[in-house]
């Protein structure tokens, strides 16, 4: 038996090793502590800016700050790591709304328990019915009315709309904005649906839609996600010349595009503002009672082009646009 | 690994004869014949398949004690809200499981779910239906997808691992198909305003206020299927039966247990388990996307094999599956209020698993090699 012992010792210990370091250090910080719930993947090049930008707010204001998030796209595990983050009793909760209905009972749940919510990213109206603290991101429709009306200036007359996460409330509107804002102008889109997780899939699904449907001389993505499988896309068949690309959210790969061409634009909302000015805001609320007097605070829509890329692009490189 | 697996099976199923035979033979045998020497009540409970889990689980718990006790781990809405995550695993690692010891996998019950959670969603909001009935029809397709992976994999005769696979990619992609040509998007919500929803909640989504906190009546869903699984499983014939189709499927068919029949029955039940957990995810998230369910089929598989469900079959509890999605649930959670970054969650998960079913191992070793 003393072997069996021995085995689970050792594997507890392994266990806790990692959990206390990180407890260690988070106790070291000042008193202040805030819990980041979001939708986004680790994959995701966007989130990784966004969750350097809640942590380097963290340092910034001295403040501890956690970031979680569920493992796929998947808003039964988020609600529940929000309940989770509420029973921890955090100083601020920080969340991403891309389902309203789904996330509202544990956001609820958050108020209820006397915690200060801000919403970022998706969830406007989902933000403005709860009564949260304030949203941080920019409206989706918006930003996809405004993505459309531009293309169809650029020419584009026939579009696929490129929904690289089936599911996300916040794409679809995103897409909405584009269709409605491409429709009055005379253009036709068609949705493409591929997966995230699976860059090459994605691709061969975008070469394959070029291929069937030559009449198509646009693609708005709706993140850097399906923006960088569609670049590739468009090269291979090389059709770049009159495919008009353009996506929401920046990467290094957009940024790159950009500059040589193939993208025309990207619609940029600045998530890194997005991570960090819930920090601050929180930060300040809890240290000196400020409070934020609009309901939103809009990050985008801003459009980077040829005319700014070279600016954008070393601070991308950097993780911060 | 399997070979060892193979070996032990081999090893439960004889001492399983030997033991019936022990008890039929009237005792004419000498006592000295060492195959009727009475085992230890300690050496009968290193036998039982849950142990492992058991004590793992109870460890994990005073690990996240020590390591988040004073940061919400040992609150009641803390313990509410891991048990809220083993309670829906948990009712589909206890179908797993069972499935399991019947010797079949189902990968496809991840996107039953998300089939499910839609068609409740779809019917009751799009169609204006009462949300009762839609549960129904939900219930009776995830039938009839069990029944046809069943029918499949005995038709055949090729491994249900294949069977399903091929299952869970289709039913997602039709899932996404209809949801999209029916409403144009991928998810509804506001479901609160569809006929029967109140009284589908008291059922699937009803909140019990204990110590300050919202226990999930999904918990007692939990406790309950795993009562009835482990009934079945110990106490009636179809227990038997799923035991002896699991572990020599050639030698129950001989004893006249109907194996086809029990196998259709098992991925029919695991289905209705995956259309269950869609029913009160949608009541209680009041909609659906049609990803819902995404990697649960993996999930429920870890919670089986940590709660010491053999993947060769003819062994393993319902109890032990229960245990597992527990583990899963404290895992999940424990890792917010031990304050780890969600980047950490799948590398403890793997850990999890890995460690359990060394432990199962090594206990199963030695509780009979010892004999």
């Amino acid at each position: 038996m003393s072997r069996l012992f021995r085995i689970m010792f050792a594997a507890l210990l392994a266990l806790s090793s990692v959990a206390t370091i990180s407890v260690a250090s988070a106790q070291d910080a000042e008193e202040l502590r805030f819990v980041v719930v979001t939708h986004g993947q680790a994959a995701d090049p966007f989130w990784s800016v966004v969750q350097q930008g809640t942590a380097q707010a963290g340092e910034d204001m001295g403040v501890s700050v956690e970031y979680q998030a569920p493992s796929t796209y998947d808003m039964v595990a988020m609600a529940q790591l929000i309940d989770a983050a509420v029973a921890s009793e955090p100083d601020g909760i920080i969340v991403s709304i891309p389902d309203g209905p789904a996330l509202t009972p544990a956001i609820q749940g958050a108020l209820d328990a006397g915690i200060p919510v801000i919403s970022i990213n998706s969830g406007y109206e989902t933000s403005q019915e709860l009564g949260l603290f304030v949203h941080v991101g920019q409206t989706e429709y918006d930003a996809g009315y405004g993505g459309g009306q531009r293309m169809s200036e650029e020419g584009v007359t026939n579009a696929i709309c490129l929904i690289h996460e089936a599911g996300n409330a916040g794409l679809e509107e995103r897409c909405q904005g584009f269709t409605d804002a491409m429709t009055e102008a005379g253009g036709t889109v068609n949705q493409l649906v591929v997966d995230l997780n699976n860059p090459t899939e994605a691709q061969q699904r975008v070469s394959a839609e070029l291929t069937s449907n030559p009449d198509i001389n646009g693609i708005m993505a709706l993140g850097p996600a399906g923006a960088t499988p569609a670049i590739m896309a468009v090269q291979d068949a090389g059709v770049a010349d009159s495919v008009n690309i353009a996506t929401f959210d920046l990467s290094t790969d957009v940024l790159t595009a950009i500059q040589d061409g193939t993208v025309s634009f990207a619609i940029d909302q600045q998530q890194y503002l997005q991570g960090y000015l819930p920090i601050v805001f929180l930060t300040l609320y809890e240290r000196n009672g400020n409070t934020i007097a609009a309901d939103i605070v809009p990050t985008g829509p801003g459009f980077v082009d040829a005319s700014n890329v070279d600016q954008v692009i070393d601070l991308t490189e950097a993780g911060t646009r | 690994m399997s070979a060892s697996f193979c070996v032990l099976n081999a090893a439960l199923r004889k001492d399983h004869v030997t033991m019936s035979q022990a008890a039929s033979a009237p005792s004419t045998r000498p006592p000295a014949d060492d195959r009727l020497q009475r085992s230890s009540p300690v050496r009968r409970a290193l036998l039982r398949p849950e142990l492992g889990a058991a004590i793992g689980g109870v460890a994990l718990w005073i690990v996240f004690a020590i390591i988040a006790g004073d940061t919400g781990f040992l609150s009641a809405r803390g313990t509410a809200s891991y048990l809220e995550v083993a309670a829906e695993l948990g009712i589909l690692a206890i179908a797993v499981s069972l499935l399991m010891i019947g010797n079949e996998f189902d990968l496809s019950i991840g996107s039953v779910i998300g089939a499910s959670g839609m068609i409740i969603a779809i019917l009751s909001k799009e169609y204006g239906w009462n949300i009762w009935l839609a549960i129904a029809v939900a219930m009776v397709v995830s039938l009839i997808i069990g029944f046809i992976n069943g029918a499949l994999v005995r038709w055949t005769r090729l491994p249900s691992f294949i069977i399903t696979l091929a299952t869970l990619f289709a039913i997602r992609g039709l899932t996404i198909a209809f949801t999209r040509i029916i409403t144009n998007r991928t998810n509804v919500g506001g479901m609160q305003e569809v006929d029967g929803y109140e009284s589908a909640r008291r059922v699937f989504g009803s909140e019990v206020s204990l110590f300050g906190a919202n226990f999930p009546i999904s918990i007692a869903w939990w406790i309950g299927l795993t009562i009835l699984a482990t009934w079945v499983l110990v106490r009636t014939p179809f227990g038997n039966w799923i035991f002896g189709v699991g572990g020599n499927e050639q030698a129950a068919h001989n004893t006249g247990v109907p194996v086809t029949r029990v196998k259709i029955s098992l991925f029919m039940l695991t289905s209705l388990s995956a259309s269950l957990v869609a029913t009160i995810q949608v009541i209680n998230s009041t909609g659906a996307d049609v990803l819902r369910g995404t990697q649960q089929e993996f999930f429920a598989i870890m919670a089986a094999v940590i709660g010491g469900t053999l993947l060769t079959g003819g062994y393993g509890s319902a109890i032990g599956a229960a245990i597992g999605a527990l583990i899963f649930g404290m895992v999940r959670q424990g890792i917010v209020y031990a304050r780890i970054d969600a980047d950490w969650f799948q590398v403890f998960l793997g850990g999890m698993v890995l460690i359990a079913v060394m432990i199962n191992q090594f206990v199963r070793k030695r509780a009979m090699g010892v004999r």
